[in-house]
C-alpha cells in the first residue's frame, strides 16, 4: 500500500471511531420543549391500528456496551494490522497464522509419517496400517490423474499392472515421484511421411501380435530400424532409462486403436509427471512409493 | 419509566419547561422480598427435577460411555442408546421446531408459565437470589446493607454472597462442558490443569456468563434480550391464562384498619401494601395490568393471598385468570387456536418418532472419479471408477452386500461384500465396465444398493452415473 492510501485508510478509520464516540455522547441527553401532562407516557408519535409506540429509554448497560465496543476497536487496531501500513504491535500476519497451523499439524502428524521413513519400501507395501495412510495421500495427490484405483487412463499410466515406463523397483518409483518425469516422443510425420506412419504402425502392431498388414509391416520394419530403435530398442521392448515404452506388450498409454497409435507416431507425445519433492515431504513420498509398489503386486 | 430520568428546568424569565431526557435509563436494582406461598411450592416440582436432571445426567454411563455425550471432535452425538451423526442433524432441527411448537401450545393455554416456572434464566436467578438472601438477608436488610458504608460485616456478607454465586456458576459451567467432554475425566483433569485448554476456556466462560446472567443481568435478559418474551403476545388471546389483578374488586386502593368495613369507606379490597411489587423479580406493579415484563411466576399471587388471609378477605385478588374471566365471562379452553396447535404438535411428534424409530443406521456416499470421464480397458471395454464411503452408524459391525442395477448389465469389478466395524467409515473402490457397443447414450444411470447381510431393514440405494464416449452419428 502506498503512503497515500495508507494515510487514507488511517484517516477514515480514525474519523469513524471519533465520529461514533461523538454520536454516542452528543445524543445521550436531549432537551424537549413543553411539559408532559400528568399521567401520560411519552410516545414517539407513531400510531398504527390504535397501537402507539412508546418512547422508552434504552437500558443503561447498552451505553456501556457501546463504549466497550469502541475500546475494543482501539485495542484491536493497536494489536493487529488495520491502520493502513501499521503492522500492529503483535506482528500478526495471515501467512504467519497459516505457518503456525502448518507447524501445529506437522507436530501432530509428523511423527506418524516419520515412524515409517526408515522402513524399506518393500516391507511397507505389506503393512496395512502404513498403506491406509498412504492410500489417503494417494487419493489427495495422485488420483486426479491416475484414478482413484491407480489404474490410469488416457495419457496417464496404469500403476496397478506390471508394465513400467521408468522401472518398477521401489527405488525407481520413488525417483519418479520425487523428480517427476518428462516423456518425450518426437513427431515423425514430417520425416517419414504419411506412408511411413502407416507402415510403422502396422509393424508396431505386429510386435504385440495384433492384427496387421504383413506387407506394410515389412516396409515399416525398415523405417523402425532407422528412426525408432534408438529409443525403443531393436526388439521394440523399450528402454526404461529413457522412459521409452515397451511396444511388444499390447499396453497402450494413449489408446489402443490404430488411429491413436498413428497419431502418436505422426505428432509425437509429451507426457509429464510433475516433481513432488517441493510439494510433499520425503517421508510422505516414501509412503506413497510403497503404496504404488503395492498396487502392482 | 423515564419520568424518573427527567429533570425539569425552567427557562429564566420564561414559563416554558425544558425537559432533559436521558436516552438510557439506569437499571434500578430490584430487591425482592421472600415470601412463602402456593406457587413458590409448585415451582419446587418443576425446578428441582430439572435441576437434578441437568446436574446428574452427564454422570450417567451406559454401554461403557457417557449416556448423553455430544462428541464434537468425532461428530457423534450420543443420547442414551442412540448415536446421531452429522447426517442426522435434520432430526435435531425438527426436534427444536417441535419443542418450539410445544412452547407455543402451552403459551396459548396457560400463558408464560415456561418463563415463570422452568426457564433456566428464572431458575438460576431464583437460585442466586436464594444465595443472596442467605448471606445478606431479606429485602429490607439488603437495602440497608447496600446503603451502609463499608464495614467488616459488609465485606464478609458481600464476599460470602459472591463466593456462593461463583460456586454455583462454576458447577453450572463445568456441568455444561461435561456434556461435550466426558465429565468423569473433565472434573479431575480440570483441577490438575490437564484438561484441554478449550475445555478449561469454556468452563470458565460459562462460569462467568452464569455469574453475570443470574447475578447481575437477571430480569434484563427477559426485558431486552429474550425474543420469546417479546413475540409471545401473538399467541395470547382473551382465553389465555395470565397473572392479573382484579381492578373491579381491588380499586379504589387504600390503607385501612383491620376489621373496619372498607366498603363503607369507599375502598376496594386492595390495601395498597405494595407487597406484590416487592416480591416481583422483574420489578413491575401487576396492578398496572398485563405487561410484557410479567413472567407469570405467580409470586405476587402468593404475596397478595397472604395479605388477603390476614385481612380476612377472599383470596385471588391477584390470580391466574383470563381476560374473559375478569370481564365476567367464561374461559373457553377448547378454542380453534389451541386445538390447531395441539393437532399440529401431535402430528409432528408422531412423524418425528416414526422417523427416529425407522432411521437406517447406514450412510452411503458415492463419488464418481471426477477428472477422468471414463477409461478404456485393454479389452476395449468402457470403465468408470466409483469411490464408496460406507458409514456404519451402529455400534456393532455389519457385513454389507453391494448390488448394482441400471440401464445396462454392467460388469461389476470390486468387493461384493464389505465388513464395516461399528461406528466406522469404510472406503471401497468399485469399477463398472461395459461394452461400448451396448451404450446407446453417453450418459447412463446406475443404482448401487448397499444391503446389510444380517438385517433386511438396513439398506440404502444411491444413484450415480456411468459415462462413456459420445456416439457419433
Amino acid at each position: 500500500m502506498s503512503t497515500f492510501w495508507s494515510l487514507w485508510v488511517i484517516v477514515i478509520v480514525a474519523i469513524n471511531i471519533v465520529g461514533s464516540v461523538w454520536i454516542l455522547f452528543a445524543n445521550r441527553k436531549v432537551e424537549v420543549r413543553g411539559d408532559l401532562p400528568e399521567g401520560e407516557v411519552p410516545t414517539t408519535g407513531h400510531v398504527y391500528d390504535g397501537i402507539e409506540e412508546y418512547d422508552n429509554p434504552l437500558p443503561g448497560w447498552w451505553f456501556k456496551m457501546f463504549v466497550i465496543t469502541v475500546v475494543f476497536s482501539v485495542v484491536y487496531l493497536v494489536l493487529y494490522p488495520g491502520m493502513g501500513n501499521f503492522p500492529g504491535v503483535l506482528g500478526w500476519t495471515s501467512e504467519g497464522q497459516w505457518q503456525e497451523q502448518v507447524d501445529e499439524a506437522e507436530a501432530q502428524y509428523g511423527p506418524l509419517f516419520a515412524k515409517y521413513s526408515n522402513t524399506p519400501i518393500e516391507e511397507l507395501s505389506a503393512n496395512p496400517e502404513a498403506l491406509k495412510m498412504a492410500g489417503r495421500l494417494f487419493a489427495n495427490n495422485c488420483s486426479q490423474c491416475h484414478g482413484a484405483d491407480g489404474r490410469g487412463g488416457y495419457g496417464f499410466p496404469n500403476l496397478a499392472d506390471s508394465d513400467w515406463l521408468y522401472g518398477g523397483t521401489p527405488e525407481a518409483i520413488k525417483t519418479t515421484i520425487v523428480g517427476g518425469r518428462n516423456g518425450a516422443m518426437p513427431p515423425w510425420g514430417d520425416v517419414i511421411k504419411e506412408e511411413g506412419v502407416v507402415n510403422v504402425a502396422n509393424y508396431v502392431f505386429s510386435l504385440s501380435g495384433r492384427k496387421h498388414d504383413a506387407a506394410m509391416a515389412a516396409a515399416g520394419a525398415q523405417v523402425f530400424t532407422t528412426y525408432c530403435t534408438a529409443c525403443h530398442g531393436a526388439d521394440g521392448k523399450g528402454n526404461q532409462a529413457l522412459g521409452a515404452p515397451n511396444l511388444t506388450d499390447d499396453i497402450w498409454l494413449y489408446g489402443a486403436s490404430p488411429e491413436f497409435v498413428k497419431h502418436s507416431i505422426r505428432n509425437g507425445r509429451a507426457g509429464q509427471m510433475p516433481a513432488h519433492q517441493d510439494l510433499l515431504k520425503d517421508d510422505r513420498i516414501h509412503l506413497l512409493a510403497a503404496y504404488v509398489y503395492s498396487l502392482s503386486k | 419509566m423515564d419520568q424518573e430520568n427527567q429533570r425539569a428546568k425552567q427557562h429564566e424569565g420564561s414559563d416554558e419547561v425544558i425537559r432533559v431526557l436521558d436516552l438510557y435509563e439506569t437499571r434500578e436494582k430490584i430487591y425482592t422480598r421472600s415470601l412463602k406461598g402456593f406457587f413458590k411450592d409448585v415451582r419446587k416440582f418443576t425446578l428441582f427435577p430439572m435441576m437434578a436432571a441437568y446436574f446428574l445426567l452427564p454422570w450417567l454411563n451406559i454401554d461403557g460411555r457417557q449416556a448423553i455425550w455430544f462428541d464434537l471432535p468425532e461428530r457423534k452425538f450420543h443420547i442414551f442408546w442412540l448415536t446421531f451423526w452429522p447426517q442426522d442433524f435434520m432430526l435435531l432441527a425438527w426436534l427444536l421446531i417441535i419443542c418450539a411448537f410445544a412452547l407455543f401450545t402451552v403459551t396459548v393455554l396457560v400463558g408464560r408459565v415456561w418463563c415463570g416456572f422452568s426457564c433456566p434464566q428464572t431458575v438460576w436467578t431464583l437460585w442466586f437470589m436464594w444465595a443472596e438472601r442467605i448471606w445478606e438477608g431479606d429485602r429490607n436488610q439488603r437495602i440497608k446493607l447496600d446503603k451502609s458504608p463499608w464495614s467488616k460485616e459488609k465485606v464478609i456478607r458481600k464476599s460470602g454472597k459472591h463466593f456462593a454465586w461463583v460456586s454455583i456458576a462454576f458447577l453450572t459451567g463445568i456441568t455444561f462442558v461435561g456434556y461435550f467432554n466426558p465429565i468423569r475425566e473433565l472434573v479431575p483433569d480440570f483441577f490438575t490443569l490437564e484438561a484441554h485448554p478449550a475445555a478449561i476456556f469454556w468452563t470458565l466462560f460459562f462460569t462467568f456468563m452464569t455469574y453475570m446472567n443470574a447475578g447481575y443481568l437477571r430480569e434484563q435478559v427477559c426485558l431486552y434480550m429474550c425474543p420469546y418474551a417479546r413475540f409471545q403476545s401473538v399467541m395470547f388471546d382473551k382465553d389465555t391464562m395470565i397473572v392479573s389483578y382484579d381492578p373491579g374488586r381491588g380499586d379504589p386502593r387504600g390503607a385501612r384498619k383491620k376489621g373496619a368495613d372498607h366498603k363503607t369507606e369507599g375502598l376496594g379490597d386492595c390495601v395498597d401494601c405494595s407487597l406484590c411489587v416487592q416480591v416481583c423479580p422483574t420489578g413491575i406493579d401487576i396492578r398496572d395490568g398485563l405487561q410484557y415484563e410479567c413472567i407469570s411466576c405467580g409470586l405476587c399471587i402468593d404475596a397478595c393471598d397472604t395479605v388477603m388471609d390476614k385481612m380476612g378477605y377472599e383470596r385471588n385478588l391477584i390470580s391466574f385468570t383470563t381476560e374473559h374471566n375478569l370481564a365476567g365471562g367464561k374461559t373457553n379452553v377448547f378454542r380453534p387456536r389451541f386445538i390447531g396447535y395441539v393437532l399440529v404438535l401431535c402430528a409432528m411428534a408422531a412423524l418425528f418418532l416414526y422417523t427416529v424409530a425407522t432411521r437406517v443406521p447406514l450412510d452411503v456416499g458415492i463419488v464418481r472419479d471426477r477428472n477422468m470421464l471414463y477409461r478404456e480397458t485393454p479389452e476395449g471395454l468402457i470403465e468408470n471408477i466409483y469411490t464408496f464411503r460406507v458409514a456404519n452408524m451402529e455400534n456393532v459391525a455389519h457385513t454389507y452386500r453391494i448390488d448394482v442395477a441400471g440401464d445396462y448389465d454392467f460388469i461389476y469389478k470390486g468387493e461384493s461384500q464389505i465388513t464395516v466395524a461399528g461406528g466406522e467409515v469404510y472406503t471401497a473402490l468399485v469399477r463398472l465396465e461395459l461394452d461400448p457397443g451396448l451404450l446407446r447414450e453417453s450418459n447412463a444411470k446406475v443404482y448401487f444398493t448397499v444391503q446389510a447381510v444380517d438385517n433386511d431393514g438396513i439398506r440404502e440405494s444411491e444413484e450415480s452415473r456411468f459415462l462413456g464416449p459420445s456416439r457419433r452419428r
